[in-house]
């Protein structure tokens, strides 16, 4: 005897995603809140890191052995939380608020790590800068930098992706392909060399890099979730939905939009790994973020020029930074699509 | 057949024209030239002289169609820094960015094939897994920063290369090349190195999967029972035949090198024309900022139409659906 498939309740269908949503909605709020001259605001960053575990507890429920299947995913999750939690918490981590001019001494510009101040009352672990910035106060900032600018891109990029894709789908006929044929013109340039033509027409500043970087990354989700939507369009639930006689306002909002968005949360992680790759290298090239509010990439280059003569701390230790984070995302997101999308496994 | 080349072909002519329109008027709004053109005292009637010798003084509009029809005859601006033709300059950047390309291309094929087909040899081993893994940092690590480990281990420390610049160069056609010399090709083995890193990975993918693919035939396990060496069924019969998939991508990728040379000619100190594009956009010269982003667009929309139409007849399935722009 074959045995019979077990069948999905609908409630799990129609709500799956909504906490998902609406805690994506609640850390962009927050952003918004945190995102103050020096991210002063002290509730507002526990209040991200709650968003941010409540996420990520919402997408492994059930399945943390899984996940959890080795030291390797330990170490990639144990170190990400870290990061994020030094990030948030630069302010009251980190010796030095590196943006304050009056908490710094020129006189200790470019000392080698584990120097300290003239009176001894702080120690540069990781050296300084040529302005007599603590190195490691600086890689606080900047991380906090790189991982905010990469987030609301990825999430602002993703929504809009979404909106479209789902739209193109559902609208079929010529919407669609001039829709898609935007996305494809798009998607048939390197993102890199549409990062810089953007970046090259609005100068740098901290807007106009996520706005660049939402640019260039909306057509991915697009073509992704159209590709989902189109599948999913004609499963049997959405035939039910539309026996039913419910509006298509509601199928497309409660049916088919959440069933849309799973696939996209493992893409999402390994693509917020991406943007910082790719905003620190805007940065790195002096496009990227402005100087009053650098990023990971962009200490690297302040430090790249005093490189050669042997002074490595500068950018080599913002360099290791770059790397915990990126790799350690994506070694999540790895883990991630593993235990989620069980297909997808090789 | 030939109703899909000829409206192909008006597609790529239409988005090299939406490109340019998007180009100049986003180009046009960075900065204002007059302002690095002009010394901060020169007097009101210099400045009017200056804007009109540029033609900043007409409509926009009329500068546009300017634009367009000297472009159209191949001149695409003087650059207000070097004071030369825009094309001129970076016609004179680009043989140092292609050759650093095609090395680069070389490098990721003697790298990513030998670990891709290895790794799909060993698929279920730990070897095979620590080549994936490692490919997924190949992937994922910014190229600035492997170019700067790069230099700080081989440059640095160690002092068996060069670091930056480029050396000396041979005189092939007229064209000056770093690659048939041998101090040149020094200087050219660290940035074609963190150039090929994001290939070799892709490759070395490729390789794996295609392997993985292969060894399963019935050809290997003739060979296997004929009693050939496993290194020669993995590097003569199995390559041959993973071989054209690969070289295919990879040639679909060269466009997307020229891409990142940006990066990896900044880190270098290479004289591309990537690097000229970031010095060019760093003193705001406009011209040459607009005629290498037009002239990367004429070349993708190359590469896409080639592909499209080689996609075309290998494939006449695509024909029905169209492909991309």
């Amino acid at each position: 005897m074959t045995e019979m498939p077990t069948p999905i309740p609908l409630r799990d269908r129609t709500v799956d995603a909504l906490p998902w949503l609406v805690t994506a909605a609640m850390t962009l709020a927050t952003f918004a809140l945190a995102f103050g001259p020096d991210w002063s605001s002290l509730p507002a960053r526990v209040l991200m890191l709650i968003g941010f575990v409540a996420i990520s507890a919402h997408l492994l429920r059930g399945r943390g052995r899984q996940f959890f299947n080795g030291p390797v995913a330990y170490v990639a999750a144990g170190s990400l939380l870290l990061l994020v939690v030094l990030a948030l918490f630069a302010n009251e981590i980190a010796p030095q608020n590196p943006y304050d001019l009056r908490q710094l001494d020129i006189m200790d510009g470019r000392l080698p790590p584990g120097s300290t101040t003239f009176d001894g009352a702080m120690t540069y672990h990781l050296g300084t800068d040529e302005q007599g910035r603590d190195i490691l106060s600086g890689i606080l900032y900047g991380l906090r930098v790189s991982l905010s600018v990469a987030i609301i891109a990825t999430l602002v990029a993703m929504a809009i992706g979404v909106v479209v894709g789902i739209y193109a789908a559902w609208a079929g006929g010529r919407v669609e392909t001039i829709l898609m044929r935007l996305v494809d013109l798009q998607l048939s340039f390197p993102s890199i060399l549409v990062a810089l033509m953007l970046m090259a027409a609005f100068g740098r500043g901290l807007d106009k890099v996520v706005i660049a970087l939402i640019i260039v990354q909306w057509a991915y989700y697009a073509r992704t979730v159209r590709g989902t939507a189109l599948s999913e369009a004609r499963k049997e639930y959405i035939d039910a939905a539309r026996g039913l006689g419910l509006p298509v306002r509601r199928i497309i909002f409660r049916h088919l939009l959440p069933n849309c968005i799973p696939p996209l949360l493992v893409i999402s992680t390994v693509q917020i790994a991406n943007t910082i790759v790719l905003e620190s290298s805007l940065s790195f090239l002096g496009v990227g973020v402005p100087i009053t509010r650098p990023s990971l990439g962009l200490l690297i280059a302040n430090g790249y020029d005093y490189m050669l003569s042997g002074q490595y701390w500068m950018s080599m230790y913002p360099g290791v930074a770059l790397l915990a984070i990126v790799a350690s995302i994506n070694l999540v997101g790895d883990r991630l699509r593993d235990t989620l999308n069980p297909r997808l496994r090789k | 057949m030939l109703v899909y080349l000829l409206r192909r072909i008006a597609q790529s002519i239409f988005v090299a024209l939406a490109m340019m329109v998007i180009v100049f008027f986003g180009i046009y709004m960075i900065g204002n030239p007059v302002d690095i053109l002009i010394s901060p005292d020169a007097t009101p009637r210099e400045i009017e002289e200056t804007m009109a010798r540029f033609g900043f003084d007409q409509p926009i509009y009329i500068q546009f169609l300017t634009f367009v029809g000297n472009a159209l005859q191949g001149d695409l601006g003087r650059s207000f820094v070097h004071g030369e033709s825009a094309v001129t300059l970076i016609l004179h950047y680009m043989p140092a960015t292609l050759e650093l390309a095609a090395l680069g291309l070389i490098f990721s094929v003697l790298i990513g094939i030998p670990l891709g087909v290895y790794a799909g040899y060993k698929a279920d081993r730990w070897q095979g897994r620590a080549i994936m893994t490692g490919s997924i940092f190949g992937f994922s690590l910014p190229n600035f920063w492997v170019g700067m480990l790069l230099i700080l281990i081989f440059a640095v420390e160690l002092r068996w290369l060069p670091s930056t610049g480029r050396g000396d160069t041979v005189d092939v056609f007229g064209i000056r090349l770093s690659i048939f010399s041998e101090n040149g090709l020094q200087y050219m083995i660290l940035p074609a190195l963190t150039l090929a890193l994001y290939k070799a990975s892709l490759v070395t993918r490729l390789a794996r999967a295609g392997t993985q693919e292969a060894l399963v035939q019935d050809y290997v396990k003739f060979a296997r029972a004929k009693g050939v060496s496993e290194t020669r069924i993995l590097f003569v019969h199995v390559l041959k035949n993973i071989m054209i998939p690969i070289l295919t991508v990879l040639g679909l990728e060269l466009g997307s090198m020229i891409a990142f040379a940006v990066v990896t000619e900044t880190v270098f100190a290479w004289p591309g024309m990537g690097k000229l594009l970031i010095d060019s956009i760093l003193t705001l010269d406009r011209p040459v900022i607009v005629a290498y982003l037009m002239m990367t667009v004429l070349i993708f929309i190359v590469i896409n139409l080639v592909v499209d139409i080689v996609y075309t007849i290998l494939d006449p399935r695509v024909r029905v659906t169209g492909g991309a722009g």
